[in-house]
């Protein structure tokens, strides 16, 4: 472990922010950051800005403009490591339900002067536009595996974010499970873990906020929803949420439209 | 002495609570049934009156209701997701930490679990500790948490007098009612508004306490009751399958095309596993704070049916699900046998009731059986004789 300290930024893109605010949420562990990292890029914190190239830049959000991909080229040039953090960045977000209708449309509709807005007709991902080192699923990312993955990165080890499904944290929580004492459809088994089965504990089907979990059979699940009633037009909305541009469950999505 | 040479007694709520009590005087730390959330779980609980008392269930595939019912008494139900092995092996637990630096550090350990009472064990569940015991306790490497939970453990059980739709405890060599393996047997009773136990006690400790309660002796009469209620529960379960031509009939079935069948609609979850009183498998996590002086180790359940779980140098064993849900079934019912000497399943149809979309390992099986690749089976030989539990 290298003893000189790190330099971090923190960017964001099309997004709420509040993945960045998870990074605030640290709170006390925030202090131990800044000491082992310069936090030299980081607006929502602070208007001191350290010049690039960084050890660390985490992402947030995703790329709805033309400009936006250009941003994220350079962001790339300047640093060494490169990780996305939350469903906006990684996915493309909720605001990637824009993918599925004519954006300029909407422009036309919304704004008085719809030449003043550039827009793309796409929210995408920022690994669907640069080399990306690490991905953070979540929305918001859960502060915890940030941590980890900034800790890791420090010391040199593998961080430990597994790609297994909501249903293993949600059985090692001691949730009973919603989907089959209560009948609530629930995406826990075809997303990936990282919240704790946050919404399970509270007697809700999961929302797939952490995207698809590896190797997914969304179609079996859908399939299952569907014989216990659920309609296709809620089958489309439930794969259709925060993580709509992940191709999972955007394939999905599609056979209800 | 024999089981059945020792004297039943019949015993109230009222002896039961008072064993409670002398047991947590005793420094004891309880656990049982206990309804939250919708379910039956299992807990710590620091009454004896905590213990799920009125309800009665419904499983079914991928499904599980209770209703209170006035007549319900303690334990008229089977099971619920949690299997005791939760205390035994828990879900999460710290192996050690180390504190300092590279080159001067602490490791410490964490303390060893407290004593407990299991209560409202069922007879799969005693099963499924014999078979962790010999995954736990036997061979070069002995996990010693387990055996110290275990050395001061002392089981309350339970025979089943409502098993569910898909418990299948007597397709094994063990049916619904405990014939070894626990300290306190009981058969709960219904009598008039009330409930009452038929009660077998088994080692010194609730012998000794037994004696003290001056509980009447059980009469031919409430045997007689006691062992036809269990008599109607096994007559309610029927045979699901015949377990060692199952071992074998998987041996040779490895290519079957049904196995793609299932993983179409398997969702490699982990449910099944996570639910199974005999999954066992297990990983590390080293986690470390951003300083590197504070290091832990943890060791949580894993699941074959994770991708990592297969993951080696280069790739993953079992990136597919069909290749997962072979794996889990296949130990389950045939390579348990190579492996530890027993069937690796005990028949309590918790992975069946709590996978999200109701696949039931007994139907698959079935299905393979019905169309084998490897040697032909006499299909009308999957059942076995029935297994006669007695009171
Ligand atoms: S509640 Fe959802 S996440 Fe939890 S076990 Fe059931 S299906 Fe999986
Ligand atoms: S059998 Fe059911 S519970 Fe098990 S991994 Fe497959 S879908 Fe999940
Ligand atoms: S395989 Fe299923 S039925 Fe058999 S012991 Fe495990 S959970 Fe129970």
């Amino acid at each position: 472990m290298s003893t000189e300290k790190k330099k971090l930024a923190v960017w964001k893109f099309a997004s709420c922010d509040g993945c960045q605010l998870s990074i605030l949420d640290c709170e006390d562990e925030l202090l131990l950051l800044a000491e082992h990292i310069t936090i030299a890029y980081f607006p929502e914190a602070t208007k001191s800005v350290i010049e690039g190239p960084y050890d660390i830049s985490l992402i947030e959000g995703s790329v709805t403009t033309p400009h936006d991909a250009i941003k994220a080229l350079e962001i790339r040039k300047n640093s060494k490591t490169v990780i996305s953090i939350g469903a906006c960045a990684t996915s493309g977000g909720i605001q990637a339900l824009r993918n599925y209708i004519k954006v300029s449309k909407y422009v036309k509709a919304v704004y008085a002067k719809p030449e003043y807005v550039d827009t793309l007709e796409t929210s995408t991902a920022i690994a669907d536009h640069i080399p990306v080192d690490y991905e953070l699923r979540g929305c918001p990312i859960n502060k915890y595996q940030l941590l980890e993955v900034l800790a890791s990165f420090i010391v040199g080890k593998q961080p430990n974010v597994p790609n297994q499904s909501v249903c293993i944290e949600c059985k090692l929580n001691g949730n009973p499970c919603v989907a089959v004492a209560r009948g609530e459809p629930c995406l826990g088994p075809v997303t990936q873990a990282g919240c704790g089965a946050l919404c399970p504990h509270y007697y809700r089907g999961c929302f797939g906020c952490y995207g698809p979990k590896e190797n997914p059979n969304t179609s079996a699940l859908a399939q299952h929803l569907s014989e216990y009633g659920v309609m296709d037009s809620d089958l489309m909305r439930l794969f259709r949420n925060f993580n709509s541009g992940a191709p999972a469950f955007r394939e999905e999505s599609k056979k209800y439209d | 002495m024999r089981s059945k040479d020792r004297p039943r007694y019949v015993l109230t709520v009222d002896h039961l609570r008072g064993l409670f009590d002398e047991l947590s005087d005793q420094g004891y730390e309880q656990v049982g049934p206990i309804f939250r959330d919708g379910a039956i779980m299992l807990e710590k609980i620091n009454s004896f009156d905590e213990l799920t008392l009125g309800y009665l269930e419904q499983q079914d595939k991928g499904s599980y209701n209770l209703d209170q019912h006035p007549d319900a008494g303690y334990f008229q139900y089977s099971v619920g997701p949690q299997s005791f092995k939760k205390f035994l092996n828990p879900p999460r637990r710290k192996l050690w930490e180390a504190n300092g630096s590279s080159s001067n550090f602490e490791i410490t350990v964490p303390e060893r679990p407290a004593k407990m009472v299991f209560w409202g064990v069922r007879n799969c569940d005693i099963e499924a500790i014999r078979i962790l015991d010999k995954v736990f306790l036997e061979g070069a490497y002995v996990n010693d948490w387990y055996q110290a939970a275990k050395e001061d453990l002392l089981i309350i059980a339970v025979g089943c007098t409502h098993p569910s739709k898909n418990c299948f405890c007597t397709s094994f060599d063990s049916g619904p009612m405990p014939y070894e393996g626990y300290d306190l047997s009981l058969v709960e009773v219904k009598d008039g508004a009330g409930h009452h136990f038929i009660a077998d006690g088994k080692s010194d400790l609730i012998k000794h306490w037994l004696n003290d309660t001056e509980a009447q002796l059980a009469s031919k009469d409430d045997l007689e009751i006691a062992s036809r209620t269990i008599e109607e529960a096994i007559d309610n379960m029927p045979i699901r399958l015949n377990p060692k031509e199952a071992s074998e009939l998987l041996k040779t079935n490895l290519e079957h095309s049904h196995w793609e069948q299932v993983a179409s609609r398997c969702l490699s979850c982990a449910n099944c596993t996570l639910v199974c009183p005999t999954c066992f498998c297990s990983t590390t996590e080293d986690i470390t704070d951003i300083s590197g002086d504070h290091t832990e180790r943890w060791l949580t359940w894993d699941s074959c049916f994770v991708g990592d779980f297969s993951y080696i140098h280069g790739g993953q064993i079992r990136p597919s699900t069909r290749s997962r849900y072979r794996q889990w079934m296949t130990h389950k019912l045939s390579n348990w046998y190579d492996q530890f000497g027993s069937s690796g399943c005990v028949g309590c149809g918790r992975c069946i009731t709590w996978c999200p979309v109701g696949i039931d390992i007994t139907e698959e099986l079935a299905a393979i059986n019905d169309n084998p690749v490897g040697p032909a089976k006499d299909k009308k030989s999957r059942g076995n004789e029935k297994h006669k539990g007695s009171t």
